[in-house]
């Protein structure tokens, strides 16, 4: 496991991390989630040690991290870069000899990933004569060809295409199915949640929430309430509760007492019928957005 | 270690060698690489096998006329043709139709007894050949031939010049490249900064080194077609001392080179902070050029580590250079490089990941990631 402990950064004045503490478990996918600035970038190069923290560390298993233990990472940093006048493949084979791996074993292992994840074009075509997903591809190829211990990959899914999206996913997953923790970064809530396990959301250098989907939703928990009967709602305002929004059928109310809840759902039931009584629950995007603020 | 990857990490010199490798891959077959090369050995082949034959072809289409006494006297003269004609007036009239190049008439008055008679240019060779010259010995048959020192100091001079910045250029570029398109980031998490520019300085020198030897080649390939003008057992030791210190001098340069590059985030910045650069290996050229005939400037330039390479050679050549002279200049040489290396080391650590615009030399010196 690998775990960043609160780490801080400061750029100038800038406090860019505050105090930032979250775990990457084995063979799990998480998610990394905030905004532009929000310290993603920053946090994830601090535990590459391609920059340093202030204070705080980063932790394989509770002790520091080595950079034996680093140089089995797979990175895929924010700014792409690879050669752009050097041929796909030869690039895969340069990078995963520099981790250790024969150049035969990367060339085979390179063309595989290469046709998983989809590229068009030949592996032999140099990388600035591809399009840019195809650049992209090639970019999560090199940071896959070493088989990786460990994944850090930062935005892997910006500039895909859907297929090519489902076709990473699939790859990144039988990395985390090896046993490696996987972190990846996306300003997109949507595929995330779909995609990760678990969640870290950061918000202006701070961790806001980190767990799994259902937890980071049942955190957060709401006093608010709405009803919907076939009958005027307009009763409800005397019972003691405040309503937030009322339109005829329709009454959204806020209590912090269950019972005095299901006092007026009886109530309802009493006055007509009701379609519709419950808990307000938020999207993960709402939480997200207030969060991220 | 729960994190590791398939493969155990190379070793320092292993990843030394693959990014040497493919930093002689890139550089060998580049466009500039080659074209650079096959010009530069062209330049060469022409000034070694034609320049020294220049002269003989000029002096060859020279005839003169003249007549009687006169026409018995010059075709004594070797490399002379003497069209004989029946009178002085005869040989006059060929020399201003330009037939001949001169006419050669008697003429009582002067010394030679000869007077020439031309259209319009002057014949040195002719009027050389006809004069009377003190009798001449050559005390040190030896000593080198002034043209063929001056073309040397132009060739150490230029190759010294044209390799360091070229080369010094295809490594700041290949720093820079991997600065902006940013796959340093992806090559500093798994290799150390230091493995990457012994790999980028070893590489980008043998490859330097490749060029010199096809230039050294060539410039021997046309000492021997020229054997009996150029002495090829006098050029053999200044040339291997030149491809010694052009060595450790190369290290030096290429590992300022990655330094200055380091410190720009472009391609474009580039020019701005190799530009001083570019003026330490302008030195040696200029140096030797304007300040060769000067002894003692020439022996501060043999020990100064960043001329040492071109005039080193030059003396031994003039056999001004004391016998310690060339290893006193290689162990100063060697020193320095290591000196530098330490230094662009960790210019070349702080600049690698800052981004921006350019840096001072300062700056990355004192930057921490």
């Amino acid at each position: 496991m690998i775990s960043v402990q609160n780490v801080h950064r400061f750029f100038g004045d800038k406090h860019v991390l505050k105090d930032v503490s979250f775990d990457i478990k084995p063979g799990l996918m998480t998610g990394f989630v905030g905004g532009n600035g929000a310290g993603k970038t920053t946090t994830m190069r601090i535990i590459l040690g391609v920059l340093a923290a202030n204070d705080g560390q980063v932790l394989v298993d509770g002790t520091p991290i080595t950079a034996d233990q680093r140089a089995a990472f797979g990175y895929m940093p924010e700014e792409r870069g690879l050669y752009p006048k050097m041929k796909v493949i030869d690039q895969l084979v340069y990078l995963a000899e520099l981790h250790g791996t024969p150049a035969a074993e990367a060339k085979r292992y390179g063309l595989e990933l290469l046709e998983r994840l989809g590229l068009k074009g030949k592996p032999t075509d140099t990388l600035e004569s591809l399009s840019l997903g195809n650049q992209q591809r090639a970019q999560i190829a090199a940071a896959l060809v070493h088989r990786p211990g460990a994944l850090i990959l930062d935005e892997p899914f910006s500039g895909l295409d859907p297929d090519a999206v489902d076709a990473t996913v699939q790859v990144l997953r039988d990395v985390a199915a090896t046993g490696a923790p996987v972190l990846f970064s996306s300003h997109q809530l949507d595929v995330v949640e779909r995609l990760c396990d678990e969640l870290v959301l950061i918000g202006n250098g701070e961790i806001r929430a980190k767990g799994t989907r259902s937890q980071l939703l049942a955190l957060d928990t709401s006093n608010d309430w709405e009803l919907q009967m076939e009958a005027d709602t307009g009763w409800v305002r005397d019972l003691g509760v405040t309503v937030i929004e009322f339109d005829g059928g329709y009454v959204r109310f806020q209590t912090f007492d269950e019972t005095t809840a299901n006092r007026i759902l009886a109530e309802a039931m009493t006055r007509g019928v009701v379609t519709k009584f419950g808990r307000v629950t938020r999207t993960l995007h709402e939480i997200y957005k207030e969060m991220s603020k | 270690m729960s994190i590791q990857s398939a493969t155990p990490r190379p070793t320092f010199w292993k990843t030394v060698g693959i990014v040497a490798k493919r930093e002689i891959v890139v550089r060998c077959l580049s466009k500039s690489f080659l074209i650079s090369t096959i010009i530069t050995m062209a330049i060469f082949l022409v000034l070694m096998v034609f320049a020294p034959q220049l002269g003989k072809l000029m002096m060859g289409d020279s005839t003169v006329a003249a007549s009687g006494q006169v026409a018995t006297a010059l075709q004594k003269i070797p490399d002379l043709k003497v069209k004989e004609v029946a009178d002085d007036a005869a040989a006059k009239e060929l020399a201003a139709s330009g037939e001949v190049t001169a006419a050669v008439v008697a003429d009582a008055s002067n010394p030679t007894g000869m007077k020439i008679l031309v259209e319009k240019d002057l014949p040195s060779s002719l009027i050389n050949a006809l004069s009377v010259t003190p009798e001449v010995e050559i005390l040190n048959p030896d000593a080198p031939h002034p043209g063929i020192l001056y073309m040397l100091r132009l060739g150490f001079g230029m190759v010294w010049m044209m390799a360091a910045i070229t080369f010094g250029m295809s490594i700041a570029q290949s720093v820079v490249e991997e600065k902006q398109t940013r796959i340093v980031e992806i090559l500093v998490a798994s290799v150390s900064s230091k493995a990457l520019l012994t790999g980028k300085i070893i590489g980008n020198s043998i490859a330097a080194m490749v060029q010199i030897v096809l230039i050294i080649a060539t410039v021997v390939l046309g000492a021997t077609i020229n054997g009996d003008i150029i002495p090829l057992d006098q050029l053999a030791g200044p040339i291997a001392w030149f491809a010694i210190l052009f060595l450790f001098g190369f290290v030096m340069v290429a590992s300022l080179y990655a330094a200055a590059a380091a410190l720009a985030s472009r391609t474009e910045d580039l020019n701005n902070t190799v530009q001083p650069l570019i003026w330490l290996v302008m030195l040696p050229y200029f140096g030797v050029i304007f300040a060769g005939t000067n002894q003692v400037a020439m022996q501060v330039m043999a020990l100064f580590p960043l001329t040492s390479a071109v005039a080193v050679p030059i003396r031994i050549f003039q056999g001004d250079s004391p016998v310690w002279e060339p290893f006193a200049a290689m162990a100063i040489l060697i020193a320095t490089t290591a000196a530098v290396i330490v230094l662009a080391g960790k210019v070349y650590d702080g600049g690698l990941l800052q981004t921006g615009k350019p840096m001072k030399w300062r700056e990355a010196l004192k930057a921490e990631a």
